[in-house]
């Protein structure tokens, strides 16, 4: 399959363009330095994000802010959204304590980014 | 009336880091005021990733980033008034406030920090036609709905301007589940980070749309459609291309104004490059013992360059207090071909400290040069593959370097885009 990306690592935004066939990525083009090569494989093979949203608190109407404490798999971003969208943190809540244990099974915590005493 | 060693106007990331400065360089009566309850400032409502890259090597939210300077600036006990709204200052560095808790209060100051910030280029500054009825919001006033207070503004929407506060809001109103039409940008490139393009706007399937603005706006109470149009290379809209989005939501993201009211009273002088004060390589501006540093200097695009400048401002600060910093002879530093919004515009002939010059450039140059010259002499030359407006240009001369500056008329910093 065809892949056409920009790569992000500085303001060149090179277009680079690739073939992948599942398993290995070959016919890499458009890219200017090492760095746009490397992007252009992972964000082919794996591509990851961090997920940073906002979840419900009890008792207010003001939202908690929450992030993923690593990247996750892009592909399970809407599923970890809907599992932090119906999920409601109690107070209190200190900076950096867990609300989700292993969202949907991709390794990653949910884990609050603000404080909520 | 109370009297403070050095008094910090804002407790967003400048006036943290501007504290922390102080107090670390020995300063031990240091009072923060903000006009909001909680420190922070706009960081709080910055709850997407990135921040800290460059000072932590991690990549830290917005409230994360804030909550390592908070921290610091309790265990080191300086203390924060907020909820406080400063009126004026005067030359003399009387500072007025008013507060709920403590009414009018005037505060002499041997030596005041302006770290207040900017604010988002409203609608009225653009002159976009059409209804001016509700539903048109900066971008930053929506995510501070959205991200402190649990409110969506709108379920429709269409961003224009593609600075990375709109690429951010893109991404985080489709996270809460509006439809993004799209995000309208009158230049050919967008000022915001490629990150955030591909990541704000690519993942999700939002067009962005360079070279086009909005040409009107319908709805009368509300906001029911938006017209775009494509502009041609005077950036004027070219008839025949509109194309309309129904809407009920248009997000302005289209450029941040350093907050100077209070400066102006207390008669800075202003430089237009910046809209910010003018500046010598300590930070000091043209009234002695007021500093300014953060984003009511200049706009920057990382908040780690924010707190590093407002660190060394905190420093300078307090040697103003000790006498050790006098206003020496300086020398103005020119702006050449390609650079805009420098800072410092001033340097001393004999600086005691390395001078950091940043600024940015007034287009995408490619296969470019940054050159730093004193007369004839060269103290700094940096090939650069690619430079734009949206990346702020840091140079840093050491001292040894700057012993040219006691002869030389002027020193200037320029770009050289070689032939290719």
């Amino acid at each position: 399959m065809k892949y056409e990306l920009t790569c992000i690592n500085c303001p060149m935004g090179c277009r680079i363009t690739a073939d992948y066939d599942g398993k290995e990525v070959t016919n890499i083009e458009g890219y200017t330095c090492r760095r746009g090569l490397l992007y252009a494989q992972s964000e082919i093979t794996d591509p990851t994000r961090m997920l940073t949203a906002l979840m419900a608190l009890e008792g207010t109407h003001v939202p908690l802010p929450v992030k993923t404490d690593r990247p996750i798999r892009k592909a399970l971003l809407p599923k970890a959204l809907e599992q932090i969208k119906s999920t409601r943190a109690k107070r209190p809540v200190r900076l950096g304590a867990v609300v989700i244990e292993n969202v949907c099974n991709s390794g990653a915590n949910v884990i609050a980014t603000a404080e909520r005493l | 009336m109370d009297r403070v060693d050095i008094l910090i106007i804002g407790g967003g990331p400048a006036g943290l880091a501007a504290a922390i400065g102080a107090y670390e360089a020995g300063a031990r009566d240091i009072l923060v005021l903000d006009r909001e309850q909680e420190l922070g400032g706009i960081l709080k409502q910055c709850i997407h990733n990135g921040f800290g890259l460059h000072t932590f090597q991690e990549e830290l939210t917005g409230p994360e980033y804030a909550h390592r300077f908070i921290k610091k600036v309790r265990a080191y006990g300086i203390p924060c008034q907020g909820e406080t709204m400063v009126l004026s200052i005067s030359p003399k560095k009387v500072v007025t406030c008013v507060s709920h808790d403590h009414g009018l209060q005037h505060i002499q100051a041997k030596a005041v920090l302006l770290c207040m910030g900017c604010r988002e280029r409203p609608r009225g500054s653009l002159a976009t036609p059409g209804e001016r009825c509700p539903g048109v919001y900066t971008a930053g006033t929506a995510q501070r709905f959205t991200n402190l207070e649990g409110l969506m503004p709108g379920k429709e929407v269409v961003i224009l301007g593609s600075g990375d506060i709109g690429l951010i809001m893109a991404r985080r109103m489709t996270l809460l589940g509006a439809k993004v039409h799209a995000c309208v940008e009158l230049m050919p490139y967008s000022s915001g980070l490629k990150r955030n393009i591909v990541q704000c706007l690519d993942d999700y399937g939002i067009p962005l749309l360079l070279s086009h603005t909005v040409v009107d706006i319908q709805g009368r109470d509300h906001v029911t459609g938006v017209t775009v149009a494509k502009v041609d290379t005077n950036l004027q809209p070219i008839p025949g291309t509109e194309q309309t989005f129904p809407c009920d939501t248009l997000l302005l993201s289209v450029g941040l104004i350093p907050e100077n009211e209070l400066s102006k009273m207390a008669g800075v002088t202003l430089y237009p490059g910046t809209s910010g004060a003018l500046v010598d390589e300590t930070l000091m501006t043209s009234v002695p013992g007021i500093f300014a540093c953060g984003n009511v200097l200049h706009v920057h695009d990382l908040v780690d360059f924010v707190s590093e400048e407002a660190e060394t401002a905190g420093k300078n600060a307090w040697a103003y207090v000790q006498g050790e910093l006098t206003q020496a002879e300086r020398i103005i530093v020119e702006t050449g071909f390609g650079v805009g919004a420098l800072v410092p515009q001033l340097v001393s002939r004999e600086p005691l400290q390395p001078v950091r010059l940043m600024f940015r450039p007034r287009n995408v140059y490619r296969n470019a040069r940054i050159i730093v010259e004193a007369g004839e002499q060269r103290l700094y030359e940096k090939k650069a593959m690619i430079l734009a407006p949206g990346e702020m240009v840091n140079v840093v001369l050491p001292v040894e370097k700057l012993s040219a500056l006691k002869n030389a008329e002027s020193l200037t910093v320029r770009i050289e885009v070689s032939q290719a």
